[in-house]
């Protein structure tokens, strides 16, 4: 591999995993507010046809990745109202969030097949991205690779060093003892799911604007159900999100490339393998039972209702 | 009324196998006949199941008010399939096309079922009295993609997007590759396989990937255009699928196997209304006009004629493509000089021949 070779394969790994990143963030904070979302899928197919359908529209690639935002944010309050106002369970109403956000997506896109939109462009830094692999691989991104990792040192800033994220994980370990102390359960929960759904969206113009440049139905083609894995994957904390999603896009990066160079690897095992992967995870975490609640918010997917 | 009664007075005496036409033509005095089609895919996916339905729309169009059509799209290969068959066959629809080849065996378990209504598998080979099966041969394509990748590639190594090894996929792979050396006896060809017949994003890795290791044609046996996006991307050429992606990298497409399903179902659905339909095992290719080539573009004119006159030989039967002397990759030769490959064989393909790198697992 000469450097022009290791450039662009790493290049192919950051742009694999961007968007597991960027919808995995969001449900990251979501559970962490104790609400289990299983709708990132839908979310995510809606997020991209509103942003491939701004774009398309205005000129504006960027214009799209807000529409997005917006979209998986509002479509995402569907789910808030029926799980948080009207109690619904939230694993059923996660699905049935996952299969409408597909059908939505499918009918709004009907007329957006087969064409083409302004897509997302590299940011060029004067000078810096002409180093040789770290011009390409630091300052020669789209913004919204630069966005997820923003988004991910916020999120741990958040969580960890200030007093609404604290209060947002008292919301997702107790909501009956931060009830008690006086904090809106409710009303909290609802901005993670709000959160959660904008960067759904935001993942999904990621891959209708950027890295498949296209609209078509199956535009997610399971990411949306990736993400939710890693989250569990991660047990709850940022970083080890962030080297999970590297981890699954690079797995998957890198068993299409040994195949290139002639290694016999069966590429169903490699589709299995996120899943496999987290499975292993949860039951090594799961060994010490004491750790694992610590992490795991301990109402997730528990409904609330304020007793007086 | 008298169709009727003589529609009656058949099934009375000759008993349920004059039962069917019968119904048929009494079905088209009345109504028009129904005809469904079962999508594997979204109509959407600009591929696959989108040229199957502009086939639908090409016999709805031919044949007016003779038919209504319908189609259930995304239908997985699975026991739920078989479900959507068996409501289509008892809403009353007489004949039923069905495009995947995962659906073959609840497919012949629903005809069976229905000796009444008429069945159609796309890709399949299993076939009963009211089961035909129907396919292209798309490896004629490839061959065409193949001559003219030996032209346009300066390294004399492509790169295959493939879904899963399948023989149709592997036909491909060799059908392609024959091209290639029939213009660059050194010429190699990489493969990536996906396992999925639709996932942008994967393809597009994939054929990242593949140009990464110095492949500097890309051609594809996924469904979406995202390979040929990276392609334009990368700043070389590539090939569609299925259909003409001219419209997603225009400075890129060379050309793009078309398939064209509408003569062929407007064909079988005129033969159900006329009563006159029969089970067959059809495999048409440019001879029949079920496959053609996109417009080529991005091409010398000389390379363009090359191809066209590719298209007129295999048309004609003179190059058969399969033809010995084959070798496999490890030399042995696995097609003598002077054999053209049986379609049986050809269907069950899984040698890979001699230039192709990586292995089938």
């Amino acid at each position: 591999m000469n450097l022009y070779e290791i450039t662009s394969f790493v290049l192919s790994i950051i742009s694999a995993s961007t968007p597991l990143l960027l919808a995995a963030s969001g449900e990251l904070v979501t559970e962490r507010s104790g609400v289990l979302n299983l709708g990132v899928e839908g979310m995510m197919l809606v997020g991209a046809i509103a942003g491939f359908a701004t774009a398309h529209a205005t000129g504006n690639a960027y214009l799209g990745v807000v529409a997005a935002m917006v979209a998986g944010a509002v479509i995402s309050m569907i789910f808030a109202v029926l799980t948080l106002t009207l109690l619904a369970n939230q694993i059923a109403t996660g699905l049935a969030l996952t299969i409408f956000g597909h059908g939505f997506a499918a009918l709004l896109g009907a007329g957006y097949v087969g064409i083409s939109a302004p897509t997302l462009p590299k940011i060029s830094v004067p000078l810096l991205s002409e180093i040789p692999f770290f011009g390409p691989v630091l300052f020669q991104q789209n913004i919204l690779i630069y966005f997820s990792f923003v988004v991910l040192f916020g999120i741990a800033w958040f969580l960890r060093k200030t007093h609404a994220g604290l209060i947002l994980r008292a919301v997702g370990d107790s909501h009956d003892a931060a009830h008690a102390m006086g904090y809106s359960v409710i009303p909290i929960r609802y901005a993670a799911i709000a959160f959660g759904g904008g960067m759904a969206g935001i993942a999904g113009a990621y891959l209708s604007l950027y890295y498949s440049p296209l609209w078509s139905q199956d535009l997610a083609a399971g990411r949306g159900w990736i993400a939710l894995a890693l989250v569990v994957f991660s047990a709850w904390r940022p970083f080890w999100l962030l080297a999970g999603a590297y981890l699954f896009g690079g797995i998957t990066y890198l068993s299409l490339y040994l195949q290139g160079l002639g290694v016999p690897v069966p590429s169903p095992l490699i589709s299995a393998l996120p899943y496999v992967g987290t499975v292993v995870v949860l039951v090594l975490i799961s060994r010490d039972r004491r750790r694992t609640r610590l992490n795991q918010p301990a109402c997730l997917g528990k409904s609330f209702h304020a007793v007086a | 009324m008298t169709k009727l009664t003589r529609r009656g007075f058949s099934t009375v005496l000759g008993g349920a196998a004059l039962a069917a036409p019968g119904i048929m033509r009494a079905a088209r005095a009345d109504a028009p006949m129904k005809v469904g089609f079962v999508y594997l895919g979204p109509v959407g996916d600009f591929g696959w199941t989108y040229q199957h339905d502009v086939g639908r729309k090409v016999a709805q169009k031919a044949l007016g008010a003779e038919i209504v059509t319908s189609y259930v799209e995304n239908v997985p290969e699975a026991p739920e399939c078989q479900a959507v068959f068996e409501s289509l066959a008892s809403s009353g629809h007489k004949l039923i096309f069905g495009t995947s080849f995962g659906y073959m065996n609840y497919m012949v378990k629903v005809a069976g079922a229905h000796p009444d209504v008429m069945f159609e598998h796309c890709t399949g080979y299993k076939d009963a009295a009211n089961l035909a099966t129907y396919n292209i041969r798309f490896y004629q394509g490839r061959y065409v993609q193949g001559v003219i990748a030996g032209k346009m590639s300066k390294a004399g190594l492509a790169g295959y997007v493939g879904s899963v090894p399948v023989p149709e996929v592997v036909m491909g792979m060799n059908a392609f590759l024959l091209g290639m050396q029939s213009v660059n006896k050194a010429a190699k060809l990489k493969f990536i396989m996906i396992d999925s017949w639709y996932d942008p994003g994967k393809e597009g890795d994939a054929a990242k990937a593949l140009i990464d290791q110095g492949c500097d044609l890309i051609t594809q046996h996924t469904d979406s255009p995202a390979p040929l996006q990276v392609a334009q991307s990368r700043g070389i050429k590539g090939f569609g699928e299925s259909t003409d992606m001219y419209s997603f990298a225009p400075g890129t497409e060379l050309t793009a196997n078309v398939n064209e399903w509408g003569g062929y179902y407007t064909q079988r659905i005129k033969l159900a209304l006329a009563g006159t339909w029969k089970t067959t095992d059809t495999w048409g290719g440019f001879d029949v006009g079920m496959l053609k080539m996109a417009p080529f573009r991005n091409m010398p004119p000389d390379v363009a004629a090359l191809a066209t006159q590719t298209v007129a030989d295999i048309s004609s039967g003179k190059n058969k493509i399969f033809t010995g002397p084959l070798t496999d990759q490890t030399g042995k030769v696995f097609l003598p000089a002077g054999t053209t490959m049986d379609d049986g064989t050809l269907s069950g393909l899984q040698t890979l021949v001699a230039g192709i790198e990586g292995q089938l697992s």
